[in-house]
Order: C-alpha cells, then structure tokens, then sequence
C-alpha cells in the first residue's frame, strides 16, 4: 500500500458513521451506440421481438429480486423495485424505441441507448433535487433491459468482510444483489442526498459518501480507504497514524450510536407505565430529521423567527404558508406546534422597525405586536392554518399576560379562517389553539386561561427571568438567574396542576425540559409534554424509563417541600449521581 | 367522460412509490386516464411521463377518465387520492 499515494477526498456525507476497510471498485460498462443500420423487414421485426424479450426477462429478473428479497430487504428498497417494474414496462420508452426500430432502422441497443439518454437528460435537468435524482433509476433500468438485450450475465460480486464498495453510483438493485452484509462503507463518484446510495445506506445504517468526484476513481481495488459519513470525506492509503485516530473516533461513535439508537424507538413510559411525550423544538423543517432520529414524538415548540430574519420584507402568506407546509409534511404526522411570531426590541426585525426600548423585556413585543398589527399577523395565522392540512399543527400564542389577550388572538384567529372560507382556500379549521406560559400573572392565573384554549406550553426560560426579575443577559446577576428557586416551582406546578383540573394538556418548551435534573421533578408534578433540542431527547428518555411515576411524585413531594433551591438542586444532583 | 380534481395529500408529492400504485391502479381499468397538471397532460400508463410532471404535496391535478368502465374507475380514483395516498 506504500506504492500508492495518500489522498483526501471532499464528497457529501449521506449516511453517518465511520468505515475503515479495503475499496473494492465497480466498473459499469458503459451503453455504447453500434451505429449499424437494419437491412431488412425481417431484420426490423427480430430487434422489435428481442426487445419485447429483453423487457419480459428484465421484469421477470427483478420480480425475482423482490421475491427473494423480501424477507430481508428494507420496504423503501422494495418499493424502489417495484417502481423499477413500472418503469422497464414503461409504455412511453417501448413506443419510442420501437419507434425507432421501425422509421430509423437501428438496431434494439442503438434505440434503446439513444432513448434512455434522452429521458435521463430530461430527469437530469429539472428543478426538483429528487426527480433528478431519479434519472440514476432511468441509466439503472436502461442498463438493466440493455444486459438482457445483449444477454449478459449479471455476476454479483462476493465481498471480503470490511469492503468499502467504490462505485460511479450505487443502483438499487446492485446493493440488491450485492452480498451486502460485508459491506462496511459506501462512496460514489455521483450521487446526492436523495440518490439511492444515500437512502439504501441510510436506511442498512452503512457509512455513505456521496458526490465524490472523479478524483475517487483514481481508487484501486485493496487500496486502504476510510470514509467518514458524517463529514464526507474519504481518505486514500491513509498514514497508519490517521487510521489510528479514526479506530478510536468510530469505536466512540458506535458506543454513543448504540446508546442512542437503543432507545429510538422505544416509548418514554415509566417503569410503572406511565407515558411521557418528548419532543423537540425547532426552527425549520431541516430540523424534522434530526427530530426522527432521535426518536421525538412531536414538536413542542417551532421558533417561526427564522423566517422572518436576513431578509428585507415581510414574507408573504405563500412563502409562510410554504415554510410551515414543508414542516407539517416532514412531521410524519406528530403533533407540531407552532409559535406565532415572537420578536421585540431585543430581537429585531431590519425591515420593521421598533423603537429602542429601555427595557425591551418587558415592551413592545410577540404578541404584543400581532395585536397591534392585525395585518401581519393574520398574514402569519392564515398561513398556519393553510398548512395545517398538511400535518398536525398547533397554533400557540407567546407573551400572553391577560385573558383578553387570549380573547382577542383567537378573535383574529377566526377572522383568518373567515378570510379563507371567502376564498375559497383549503385551511385547518378545527386547529387547535394554545398559549405559552411564560407571563407569571398568566402562571397565576392558569385556572382562568385553561377556560381559553387546548393547551399550554410553559416557557421557563422567560417565566424564570420575570418571576426572579433578572435579566437573562446580565452577567453579573447570572446566579440569580434560577429555574429552582421554589417560586419558579410554584408556577410551574400550579399551570400544571390547573391544567389537568380543566382536562388541558401541559407541556413545556424552556430549557428546563431538557435539563436531566429536572425530569423527575417534573414528571412527579404530571408535566405530559418535556419539549427540548432533539439531541437532548435521549438522555431524557433514559431517566424516565429507568424511573416509576410514584418515584417521581416523591420527588416532587420532597422537592416542593424544601425551602432553598441550593437544597433542591443538592437533592435532585444526587438523585441523578 | 369525467374530469376530476385532486389535490396531492401525499407528504412527498406523487414521487416513486406512489406513482407505481396509481399507475398500477389505472391498468385495472380499461378507460383511459389522462392527469394534468399546470397545463401538460400526460396519460396515466406512463411512469416516466407522469414523474415528468413533478407532482408535488399539495399541487392540485386534473384527471380525465374517459371509457366504459370510467364511474368504477373514477370512484378508484377518488379512493386513491383521497384516502390511500396520504400513506404513500
């Protein structure tokens, strides 16, 4: 290995994790035009029958694939076949190539070649990133029907265990009919996030490097590879000393994988049956996967301000509309609420401008604004409403104080509605409505607003900063600043405990529901919803599970029982040690 | 024949999957099945046409069905893409 030279290569990584291994390349042979012409009639009706043949043989050949597959095989994978049949007995590349067969006398491979060439390059030039991807299907079925045409022999390689496969690109039924299970690792010349080599290896769990370029087929057989799926990059007979570091790096990777992957799908249920719901909170639908991966059941809290930042306008309806639809489709139908736009002096909008504020905690802001601005936001709520058909959206209210705030959001809400049903556009109408919990006169007073709405969502971040009146952003007050102190707890506990008795359901979406030392705390208060970073999902599911409601409730008695957050946090500190 | 409109419940538009089903769904039939979408009609027996319309979540298609058995074919289509294809 020593002969060969040492490189790095920048690909798109698709499929996360660390392969070590040896390359084994796959050569395509390429579709070449013969540019011989048929003689005769006779000659005409053979090419047409050959390919007729060639299309029932190809058909047949995958329906074996599928039918030998399907025990093992992974459903998308199937379901890719079984669109690869559609497309081999594909009525519009059969007329086309018979077409052309019979007016221009070529030869079955010439027509076929010269046909697929063309859809490949109309998939290839649209828009769409997934459709273009497709035309990786087109080149692979074209391929496909071309062996049989040529009556080639498929010969499915038989890997050594640790082989990292090089390839152009990876077609479904190569990773098929590939002896997958000692595969370690994937890269592709070609390729994108939504080609199959990413969706295949994503959904065996295989690192994958996508999009290489065409510095990876300077790659030999048995050269020593190692390919990182989470960066992209794949070195070539890389020094034993960078091998080292990368062992170390995947043998950590698996560790936390496992863990985490180990508790993907299960339920985060107490020991003693009772279930909690963890989800996560998010700023765009990019965030969606990262939220499945972690096993989240929802969104409890998506931040609307990203869409209204680094621009110089207002969004318009449609573009809102689009923005919260691509949440709503990525949700898998779990439950997503959505925050209505929360800015203010502190976070500023370049295009609208609030005036500076002395205190712009406690201004013009959230809520405070849409009530002011009617026009922006039912602009914002009937949007939320339009894309509420397309998953389970929530409308949540933040920096509610009053209940005639409530009143008066809701009275705009129908207002939206109104303007829909007069134009005749397609919205949510039974949407449900909730209010974040983050005012102390709304904690307060959470047996009167539970009157109001479907839900609340407690915001312990800012409810912190104006129960203990401390900036959140002044450093020199930081250890004030203390979701612990049994005042913070008081709230807390009574916006659940006002919920339940109105049947509402309760979550909450401040960092305190991520925080491992409040888990039990908060389970034992009968908090349903724990809203944080994805990531921070796991970790939390570990404690519940581990732990029964009644263990919980103990806590909780214990907790509200003392009379210092120091002794509170010394308490549930040694709980978790 | 009859003309229908449709707007595409599913999450990912009329992409590989579900577009296999629907195609496979007309065949049962012996009407003919055009869908149209932002003015290019295409018939419903082609994969590759019917990808190349790039039908996407909550884009709204027309469909045409036009032959003897068009009522049965026409109510497996409303079943279609009202009911299975949010699944898909």
């Amino acid at each position: 290995m020593f002969l060969h030279k040492m490189e790095k290569i920048n690909g798109t990584g698709v499929s996360p994790g660390i392969a070590i291994g040896k390359a084994f390349v796959i050569k395509k042979a390429e579709a070449v035009v013969s540019g011989i012409l048929l003689k005769d009639e006779d000659e005409i009706i053979e090419a047409v029958a050959s390919f007729n043949t060639a299309i029932d043989l190809a058909v047949a050949e995958i329906e074996t694939i599928i039918a030998t597959a399907k025990l093992s095989a992974v459903e998308d994978e199937l379901a890719i076949l079984e669109a690869q049949i559609e497309l081999i007995g594909d009525p519009q590349i059969a007329e086309d190539v018979i077409e052309k067969i019979q007016s221009e006398r070529k030869t079955a491979n010439d027509a076929l070649v010269e046909v697929i060439a063309d859809v490949v390059q109309v998939f290839e030039s649209m828009e769409d990133e997934y459709m273009r991807a497709r035309s990786a299907d087109i080149k692979d079925i074209g391929a496909r029907i071309l062996k049989h045409l040529n009556k080639q022999h498929s010969d499915t390689a038989k890997f050594n265990p640790g082989t990292i496969i090089i390839a152009d690109d990876i077609s479904p039924s190569d990773t098929i009919s590939m002896d997958i299970k000692h595969v370690t690792g994937f890269a592709t010349r070609a390729g994108s996030k939504t080609s199959h080599a990413a969706i295949i290896a994503k959904a065996k769990g295989i690192p994958a490097v996508v999009g290489c370029g065409d510095g990876l087929m300077s790659i030999q057989n048995d050269d020593v590879v190692i390919l990182d799926g989470l960066s992209g990059l794949v070195y070539i007979n890389p020094q034993e000393k960078i091998i080292e570091d990368y062992r170390s790096k995947r043998e950590a990777q698996n560790q936390q994988t496992e863990k985490l992957s180990a508790l993907k799908n299960v339920a985060a249920v107490t020991t003693d049956g009772k279930k909690a719901m963890l989800s996560a909170n998010i700023s765009g639908a990019d965030d969606m996967e990262e939220v499945h991966r972690n096993g989240g059941d929802g969104v409890g809290l998506f931040r609307t301000e990203l869409l209204f930042m680094n621009r110089d306008s207002f969004p318009s309806e449609e573009e809102q509309f689009e923005f919260y639809k691509q949440a709503a489709l990525k949700s898998k139908n779990k439950a997503v609420i959505v925050r209505t736009i929360d800015v203010g002096g502190d976070k500023q909008l370049p295009y609208f401008n609030i005036p500076a504020e002395l205190n712009p905690f406690l201004g013009y802001r959230a809520i405070r604004i849409c009530l002011d601005r009617t026009d922006l936001f039912i602009t914002q709520l009937k949007a939320i409403l339009r894309a509420g058909m397309f998953g389970d959206l929530r409308i949540m209210f933040p920096m509610i104080s009053n209940i005639q705030e409530v009143r008066a959001a809701k009275k705009i809400l129908e207002d939206a509605k109104k303007e829909l049903l007069f134009e005749n556009i397609r919205f949510k109408a039974d949407i449900k409505v909730g209010i974040m919990i983050e005012i102390p006169s709304a904690a307060i007073t959470a047996d009167i607003l539970a009157k109001e709405v479907d839900f609340f969502s407690i915001g312990t971040n800012d409810l912190c900063q104006y129960t203990l009146a401390v900036d959140r952003m002044n450093e020199k007050i930081t250890h004030l600043y203390d979701p612990f102190n049994p005042g913070v707890l008081r709230l807390i506990s009574n916006v659940i405990e006002q919920g339940h008795k109105h049947h509402i359901h309760v979550g909450m979406c401040g960092e305190m529901a991520g925080d491992p030392l409040a888990t039990l705390l908060l389970l034992g208060m009968g908090l349903e919803e724990f809203s944080m970073s994805a990531a921070a999902i796991p970790a939390i599911k570990n404690i519940i599970i581990n732990h029964s409601q009644a263990e919980a409730k103990q806590v909780c008695g214990k907790v509200m029982a003392m009379d210092s957050s120091d002794k509170i946090t010394a308490y549930l500190t040694a709980l978790n040690a | 024949m009859i003309t229908k409109q449709y707007t595409i419940t599913a999450p990912q538009g009329l992409h590989a999957r579900p577009a296999t089903t629907l195609i496979r769904l007309v065949k049962n039939f012996k009407s003919v099945v055009n869908i149209q979408k932002g003015g290019k009609t295409v018939r419903l027996n082609s994969m590759i046409n019917l990808l190349s319309l790039t039908i996407k979540g909550g884009e709204t298609v027309t469909v045409t069905i036009e032959g003897e058995d068009e009522i049965n074919a026409a109510e497996a289509l409303d079943l279609f893409f009202a009911e299975e294809l949010k699944d898909l």
